[in-house]
């Protein structure tokens, strides 16, 4: 299994972790293990832990490693996890020169998720939690069976996408305790002030009284409504309320877990792939490579930046836009001055020397998600010079076609691709839609359809687990449309565009 | 060493072979079996199994992306699985289902392990077995016309000059002694040739849906047993009421249309058979599709009498593959089955579509025959 480093790659990690500290890294503790490519296909198919819960889904992935590294289409260089210490994988067998880059991208990695914003929340101890949940797993899979536990994770994992991203740093749910539960039946009338009875009127006049009222009457309505808020953690939501069993819940909690573990990796996919490759880009260049080695580091780094067929590379996206950050940064390319000015050939020659650069990449890796980092840092100039375009698809022709190179369109497009991560946003409106117990989801139509086959069967899985017949609002074809599964049948019906549900 | 990720491993082969969980294959994304690229390149899928969940139609986003490009070019076909189903900008390299070119030689072979294919033992090894002969070594006695030259001149070059007499003004004459000749061995070698024998029904039912279910299933035969023999002969037949050779171009392509008179094919297949491919030097196949209907009892009757006389007796295999269409009537294999019931090698299969085409090839080829 795992080796440890040989004495040589270990003198060569410490060094390179030197180096990177003297410009300001700041990463966990960092082990490097050496597997060989077998092992290695396996944890990364188990999203780079060594154990995880049985499940079919990571003998698919690893199949796909497997097959696609054994006809030499690609291989792992580098794993890395966001755990403290952190734990980073090398392939055996690979050039020394290959498991120095790869050791100076891993020390940017854990840099930023030492000091990531998003990562703040995220378990450190992963390692031990994922064993615990394989063990929790087996165990139950030894008294259950495997069908009904797999068929269960394959329910749960159909509703992975329906967390919260954000709720990990804000505040969504009132806090309950200290409040007073109002008994259904008293009548509430709003508070008067003290008045004379002919003051009355102009102390508390009808229109205030009557607005209180209403508003008194708003919260009943919406105290009796559960949840009182629209839902954004579908799964928190099922774990608290779906008549589970305690196995169901034990596996609901697991996944979901994972799910908020794995979640702040794909918001900062950009950011997080930029910042290491630019400095392993850094580090390689400057210090670490001998003069015989550069052409295949070149190669290499070529290779991880290439974006083909015009497509998107998150590392290349990422690198640049950092590269382009401190640049700026250093240049002073920035505040009013630099917005307001018109003159195209100053703005060309701007240069304040601030030499603020290397400080501004370290605040946007410590502040900033895909979504943010587009969407403060991308510019009309930045889009130009790297050749961004949004493209659609064209039913005749049945192919992805151009479509323009306008700035508002390519980063109004980026933005949507990334927010979220990519999925729709779908609530839990209503836990005792009809008043029957059935459940009512919420999909906030932002102009794409779901995908219909696919919303079908999520609404089955989804039924699996609250048991009850399960509906979903949302749009289709510009149509407003209630989609329902009731355990046996589906049904479709359009609603009015007024209508409440 | 095995992995722990073994197990999950052969949950996920099995989910896909369909033995467990079959629910889940429907979300099995699945590429065309043959394409072959070049000369003898295919490309192979890699089953993926996407679990359902809400997410956006595909096919009307868009995105963002990166390169030259006028407005209007195209920049990759659709339904590629594009999006990669987790929305990130654009496709990340590796995620997608790869296409993978491989040679043929490979392709069988994963086929064969995929189909836990036996090999196929020749057909009666020790009778077949021929002597081949193979000029490897040298005598010093041979007729004149196995004489080896160089070896020849070499020797008497030698011999004048270790004796002395080498003169480069003069021409070398080689003596007696000196001549080498070429010898040779007799190698037992099982002769394996084999002859595939196609017979398709292209009566007016057998549809595009149909021909195109029997070109794959025959695609991955003939790649099979290619890698089990030396050399192969393949020959086509087509047939409605009446049966006529064809080369495989026109064997794929061509659409008849009329009745079935299946006993049109099966005579001249056993007249082919007869002709050329004597059973004892031949490892001879008969893959048959059709869809069952033929046109009356009396010529399935006397289909019957030709296998059981001239086909059956002289073949490694005769497998039936009863393709499924609206219009044929199916009656074919059931009468197949009534009337030899279980023959060691003849082999029905039906095949109701394209994915049941990979359990019909399993039928067929799994006797190891």
């Amino acid at each position: 299994m795992a080796e440890a480093l040989p004495p040589y790659l270990m003198k060569d990690a410490e060094r390179i972790a030197n180096v990177a500290r003297s410009y300001g890294l700041d990463f966990y503790d960092t082990i490097f293990q050496i597997l060989d490519y077998d092992e290695l296909n396996m944890v990364a198919a188990y999203g780079g832990f060594p154990t995880r819960y049985p499940h079919w889904r990571f003998g698919m992935e690893y199949e796909a490693l497997a097959k696609s590294y054994q006809f030499g289409l690609s291989k792992i260089y580098e794993m890395v996890i966001n755990t403290n210490p952190s734990y980073a994988y090398l392939m055996k067998g690979n050039t020394d020169m290959d498991q120095r880059l790869v050791m100076a991208h891993v020390y940017g990695h854990v840099d930023f998720f030492k000091h990531n914003v998003y990562f703040a929340h995220t378990n450190r101890k992963m390692v031990d939690e994922m064993a615990n949940h394989a063990t929790r797993v087996r165990r139950t899979v030894d008294k259950i069976g495997i069908e009904r536990v797999e068929d269960f994770i394959d329910a749960c994992l159909s509703i992975e996408n329906l967390i919260d991203r954000h709720s990990v740093g804000i505040k969504r749910r009132r806090d309950k305790r200290g409040e007073f539960e109002t008994p259904d039946d008293s009548v509430l009338v709003p508070a008067k002030m003290k008045a004379k009875s002919y003051m009355d009127k102009f102390i508390n006049p009808k229109e205030f009284l009557d607005a209180q009222q209403k508003k008194i009457d708003d919260d009943r309505r919406k105290a009796r409504r559960f949840p009182e808020e629209p839902v954004r953690d579908v799964m928190l939501f099922l774990l608290e309320n779906a008549p589970l069993e305690a196995w169901e819940q034990d596996i609901l909690e697991i996944v979901r877990d994972e799910a908020y573990y794995f979640s702040p990796q794909g918001m900062t996919k950009i950011c997080n792939e930029g910042y290491a490759s630019y400095w392993h880009s850094k580090l390689m260049t400057q210090h670490i490579l001998t003069p015989n080695e550069f052409i295949d580091y070149a190669d290499h780094h070529s290779g991880t930046l290439a974006s083909s067929s015009g497509r998107l590379n998150p590392y290349k996206l990422g690198i640049e836009l950092l590269r382009d950050i401190e640049d700026r940064w250093n240049k002073g390319k920035f505040g009013k001055d630099y917005d307001e000015c018109r003159d195209m050939v100053e703005l060309k020659m701007w240069d304040k020397k601030l030499g603020l650069g290397r400080e501004k990449i370290f605040e946007v890796r410590k502040l900033h998600n895909d979504v943010t980092l587009i969407d403060e840092f991308l510019t009309p100039e930045f889009a130009i010079n790297q050749k961004l375009f949004t493209y659609d698809y064209n039913k005749n022709t049945n192919s992805y076609e151009i479509r323009d190179r306008e700035f508002q369109k390519v980063k109004q497009r980026l933005l949507f691709m990334l927010t979220n991560h990519g999925q729709p946003f779908i609530r839990v409106i209503d836990g005792n839609f009809e008043n029957r117990g059935e459940l009512l989801l919420q999909h906030q139509h932002e102009g794409i359809d779901l995908d219909p086959d696919y919303c079908k069967d999520t609404l089955r899985n989804l039924h699996a687990i609250w048991r009850r017949p399960v509906n979903i609002e949302t749009a289709g074809e510009g149509k407003r449309l209630l989609l329902s599964f009731d355990g046996k049948d589906y049904k479709e019906k359009e609603l009015s565009q007024m209508q409440l549900l | 060493m095995s992995l722990k990720i073994e197990q999950d491993h052969n949950r996920f082969k099995q989910i896909i072979k369909g033995r467990i969980k079959r629910e889940l294959r429907k979300y099995m994304s699945k590429g065309e079996m043959i394409g072959k690229k070049g000369k003898d390149l295919v490309s192979i899928p890699l089953p993926q199994i996407d679990l359902p969940h809400f997410k956006y139609g595909t096919r009307k986003t868009g995105g963002v992306g990166q390169g030259e490009g006028q407005s209007g070019q195209s920049i990759g076909q659709g339904d590629p699985e594009d999006g990669d189903g987790h929305g990130h900008a654009g496709n990340l390299p590796g995620h997608h289902i790869e296409e993978v070119d491989i040679t043929l030689e490979e392709l069988a072979q994963i086929l064969g392990e995929e189909l836990e294919l036996p090999n196929i033992l020749p057909k009666g090894r020790k009778n077949v077995q021929a002597t081949k002969d193979k000029y490897n070594g040298i005598t010093r006695a041979g007729p004149e016309s196995l004489r080896h030259f160089k070896r020849t001149y070499k020797q008497a070059l030698r011999r004048e000059i270790s004796s002395g007499t080498y003169n480069p003004a003069r021409p070398i004459i080689p003596t007696r002694e000196d001549k080498r000749y070429r010898s040779w061995k007799e190698i037992p070698a099982p002769e394996r040739n084999a002859v595939i024998i196609y017979v398709m029904d292209v009566s007016g039912s057998m549809g595009d849906e149909q021909k195109e279910i029997v070109r794959i299933e025959s695609f991955w035969i003939d790649t099979w047993l290619r890698h089990q023999y030396g050399g192969i002969d393949s020959r086509y037949i087509i047939h409605d009421a009446t049966a006529k050779e064809v080369d495989s171009d026109t064997f794929y392509k061509t659409r008849e249309s009329g009745g079935t008179l299946i006993s049109s094919a099966y005579k001249l297949a056993a007249k082919l058979i007869e002709q050329s491919y004597p059973a004892d030097e031949w490892n001879t196949y008969v893959f048959h599709f059709s869809d069952g209907d033929n046109w009356s009892g009396n010529d399935t009757a006397e289909c019957m009498k030709i296998l059981e006389t001239r086909v059956l007796p002289k073949v490694n295999l005769f497998c039936y593959g009863q393709v499924e269409s609206e219009y044929g009537s199916g009656q074919f294999y059931g009468e197949l089955e009534e009337y030899f019931g279980a023959k060691e090698n003849l082999t029905l299969s039906k095949i109701e579509d394209k994915d049941a085409i990979y359990q019909s090839i399993k039928d067929f080829l799994g006797k190891g025959k």
